[in-house]
């Protein structure tokens, strides 16, 4: 029943001039804000000058901010047809319940409303309806509601309620602009001068306008003739536009002969053609490109000065400069919006003379939030061991690496503790940061923890945001630490979905799949469950040789493939506890002073205690403590290290 | 007054119809009121003594809208005939970018014709302005009187044209004329843009 929104109806192909500014501007308000800005929101204007063109754009703009948004348009009509419909077929009530269930209604051409009194009082309870529960309506009519004849006067101040608005006429320059976006939409280009011409013609609306700019495409393709402006003028009957020169009198002039009919508007035509010779072409460009500027509340002080000099050198260059700049200062706004979005609204930001300044003050949002804390360096991808043990686990980190943010998001590790959860992630995070303007957050979960507790403490969980919402891509370790922590739970769920939305990847490690994880609310474990957990098992063989192999070599230890074999044979939970036993046997060899073999690592390990084989694993999480400035500590590691055994019980009663 | 400003992007031309009393500048300046649509004209003043002769000036403002980018206004005054009014001519002289001179066509009036036009000359010198420099149209009003009355345009081209500037005959009571020797002088007064005189 509705009809679908046309997707060539955006604010961006919409051409804003004095005449629809107030329009433009209300529309975009209301698809930012809807409900809540102006309700309803009711255009008015005469037939052609793009009443539906900004109600689909109002639509359209909701929609791509907020694409959960049950967003309906549909005429007056398809509206009444419908109601009709619901009447006839015993469903009034349906029909009231689904139009009520729409965030953002446009309803267009409600001057049909006229002599229809169902139908006002039914726009009046769904108008009241909607407004209620704060859903937005959108209205347009070719005038306003008072002048609607024989309106309810209930609908008329509900209607007018809002803000009413009205587009006019476009202005030269905006018929200028529109005709050239068209001709470019054609791909027609025209010898300079003829689409000025057509602009200076006096045409009712945009349609009739277009009619025109279509008739002379198919003159100029059928003629294979660039038309010139003098033609084009003819071709489009403009006869009151015909210039008659002021011929000197001649004796033969008959007095009181007939006055032609619109002496005023062949005047006016004949000075338009003056005025347009003696007014430089470039100046018509400067001014359209101030009108354009200004329009979407840029300083144009720049151009105006191009105005004051007699002629100007370089005046497309200055306004291609002009609009780099316009550019450059979006994308600053734009950066800076994400830190903080009052920031942005600043004047500086609207100026391009000041461009020096608008940066100093990005730079200094960018100072004043820190990046969050990166991947370490100390583990690179190519240090990882593959085997079949988590062969899914890496091919799932490559093929996030391929499509960041696209495939696998968020991708959850899980594996019990010393299995390379915690290297794979920072391999991975360190890969996603080698990207152009890349900021990777990867850090422990206990940091992000403490970060925030100290962001409320220091009462600026703002700027706590704002570092994080920046990231290309969040990269947590120990997911499962969260438990019990509702704030952290909830800022990770905004944040979540926050960057979800934008496309940044999210990465987790856990040491179980999250499911099975407890004191995590349902919401934050469907989302880590919604892209792809991937497990990491117990080392198999090939892992455990090649991570033997490292360790040794870089040691500058040659081991004897005997041992290799031997100490890969064995069993061992993790890569870590591998690393543990290894370590021991090489401990023995540099103390007893005897060579590494396999009988060496037999006699060492066989005899070992069973307190001690349990030692190595246990911790609850990954135990690897990862700096930010890329260091890597391992408790573990510490704890061989301590001589004392009373201090080895303090670490294990931790 | 500038003619073109670009900073608030627009233009106005002033143009003082001059001329000898009762040459009919106050009747063109209505002719062309009644041709202008209402939203493209302000309020015609006229201050005229009770027996309609033109005691100060009228002044009758017309908003041309945009063009090319620019705010087009015309501002059309006439200035009193009589010869007593001097100090007024020269005020409303002062800064007009054209002049239209309505002369009287009759045969009778050709001395007052003569005389207005050297009155123009010297006030124009008395702003600085070289009548040559000025953007300058004759036209030869009452052109509908009997033929025995007036001079042919030719004689009055002869007359007063001595400078050859652009001429037109009219009948400013119909309408005849008015609106082309309107035409001719602002397409004078604007092609000095081109020129780059914008002052």
């Amino acid at each position: 029943m509705t009809t679908a929104l046309n997707a060539k109806y955006t604010f961006e192909t919409f051409v804003v001039g004095t005449a629809n500014r107030l329009a433009v501007t209300a529309g975009r308000t209301v698809s930012e804000n809807p409900g809540s800005a102006y309700n309803p929101l009711f255009i008015y204007s005469g037939s052609g000058l793009g009443k539906t063109h900004v109600l689909m754009a109002i639509g359209q703009a909701a929609k791509a901010l907020t694409p959960t948004l049950n967003v309906e348009y549909l005429t007056l009509d398809e509206y009444v047809e419908a109601f009709h419909a619901a009447i006839a077929a015993g469903q009034g009530d349906a029909f009231r319940r689904r139009f009520q269930n729409v965030d953002v209604l446009l309803v267009d051409d409600v001057q049909f409303l006229s002599n229809r009194k169902e139908m006002q009082s039914e726009l009046l309870r769904l108008t009241e309806a909607l407004q209620g529960v704060g859903h937005q309506i959108v209205l347009t009519s070719d005038r306003p509601p008072p002048e609607i004849a024989d309106l309810d006067e209930r609908l008329i101040s509900r209607l007018s309620g809002g803000l009413v608005v009205d587009m006019g006429v476009p202005d030269y320059e905006t018929r200028v602009a529109i005709l050239r976006r068209k001709a470019d939409e054609r791909g027609t280009t025209f010898q300079p001068g003829v689409l000025e011409t057509v602009a200076g013609l006096e045409f009712a609306n945009v349609r009739e306008l277009m009619g025109a700019l279509n008739r002379l495409v198919a003159f100029q393709a059928v003629n294979d003739q660039p038309i010139n402006a003098e033609a084009a003028k003819q071709l489009l009957g403009a006869a009151a536009a015909t210039a008659r020169s002021a011929a000197p009198a001649a004796p033969g002039v008959s007095p009181g002969a007939p006055r032609s009919g619109d002496e005023f508007g062949a005047f006016l035509a004949d000075v338009t053609v003056t005025v347009g010779k003696a007014v430089e072409a470039w100046r018509a460009r400067v001014a359209e490109a101030i009108l354009r500027w200004e329009g979407e509340g840029y300083r144009t002080r720049r151009l105006e000065r191009l105005l004051e000099q007699e002629t100007p050198a370089a005046v497309d260059e200055a306004i291609a400069e002009f609009a780099t700049d316009v550019e450059r200062l979006k994308a600053l706004a734009a950066e800076v919006g994400e830190l903080d979005p009052q920031a942005a609204g600043e004047s500086v930001f609207r100026d391009p003379e000041r461009m020096r300044e608008a940066e100093d003050a990005a730079a200094q949002m960018r100072a004043g939030v820190a990046p969050p804390p990166g991947p370490s360096g100390a583990f690179p991808l190519s240090f990882y061991a593959v085997g079949p043990s988590n062969e899914v686990a890496v091919r799932a980190v490559r093929a996030v690496l391929e499509h960041p943010g696209k495939k696998y998001n968020p991708l959850v590790l899980v594996g019990k503790s010393g299995l390379g959860k915690t290297h794979l992630l920072n391999a991975l995070g360190v890969e996603l940061a080698r990207r152009n303007g890349a900021v990777v957050a990867c850090l422990s979960t206990q940091a992000f923890i403490d970060e925030l507790i100290a962001a409320i403490d220091g009462n600026r969980v703002d700027w706590w945001r704002a570092r994080y919402r920046r990231a290309t891509a969040l990269l947590l370790d120990d997911i499962h630490l969260i438990a019990g922590k509702e704030r952290t739970q909830e800022e990770l769920f905004n944040l979540f979905n926050l960057l979800q939305d934008r496309e940044r990847q999210l990465v987790f490690t856990a040491p179980a799949h999250p499911n099975t994880l407890s004191g995590i609310e349902a919401r934050v474990v469907s989302r880590l469950e919604g892209g792809l957990v991937a497990e990491l098992k117990e080392p198999d063989r090939a892992v455990k040789r090649t991570v033997l192999e490292r360790l040794l070599t870089g040691q500058n230890i040659t081991a004897e493939p005997a041992l290799l074999d031997y100490l890969a044979d064995r069993p061992a939970d993790s890569v870590r506890t591998l690393v543990g036993v290894a370590q021991r046997v090489v401990g023995a060899a540099v103390a007893e002073e005897v060579p590494l073999t396999a009988g060496l690592a037999r006699e060492v390990l066989e005899g070992q205690s069973p307190r001690e084989a349990q030692r190595a694993s246990g911790f609850r999480t990954s135990g690897i403590v990862v700096s930010s400035l890329g260091g890597i500590k391992s408790r573990e590691k510490m704890v061989w290290d301590w001589p004392e055994v009373t201090d080895r019980l303090i670490e294990e009663l931790r | 007054m500038s003619l073109v400003n670009f900073t608030t992007r627009e233009i106005t031309c002033k143009i003082v119809y001059y001329g000898p009393g009762r040459s009919g500048k106050t009747t063109n300046l209505h002719y062309i009121y009644g041709r202008v649509p209402d939203s493209r004209r302000g309020r015609m003043v006229s201050l005229a003594t009770q027996t309609d002769r033109t005691l100060f000036f009228d002044f009758l403002p017309i908003d041309l809208g945009q063009i090319s980018g620019f705010n087009t206004r015309f501002q059309l005054y006439t200035v009193p005939g009589q010869v007593y009014y001097n100090a007024t001519r020269r005020l409303v002289l002062q800064g007009a970018d054209g002049v239209v001179f309505v002369a009287d066509s009759q045969a009778r009036q050709l001395d007052e014709n003569l005389e207005s036009l050297q009155n123009l000359q010297s006030n124009l010198l008395e702003h600085g302005v070289d009548i040559r420099t000025m953007p300058l149209v004759m036209q030869y009003n009452k052109q509908d009187l009997p033929r025995e009355l007036i001079l042919s345009t030719a004689d009055l081209d002869d007359a007063l044209n001595f400078r050859g500037v652009a001429s037109f005959s009219a009948d400013a009571l119909h309408g005849v004329g008015v609106f082309e020797t309107l035409k001719g002088v602002s397409e004078m007064v604007l092609k000095r843009l081109a020129a780059g005189s914008t002052a």
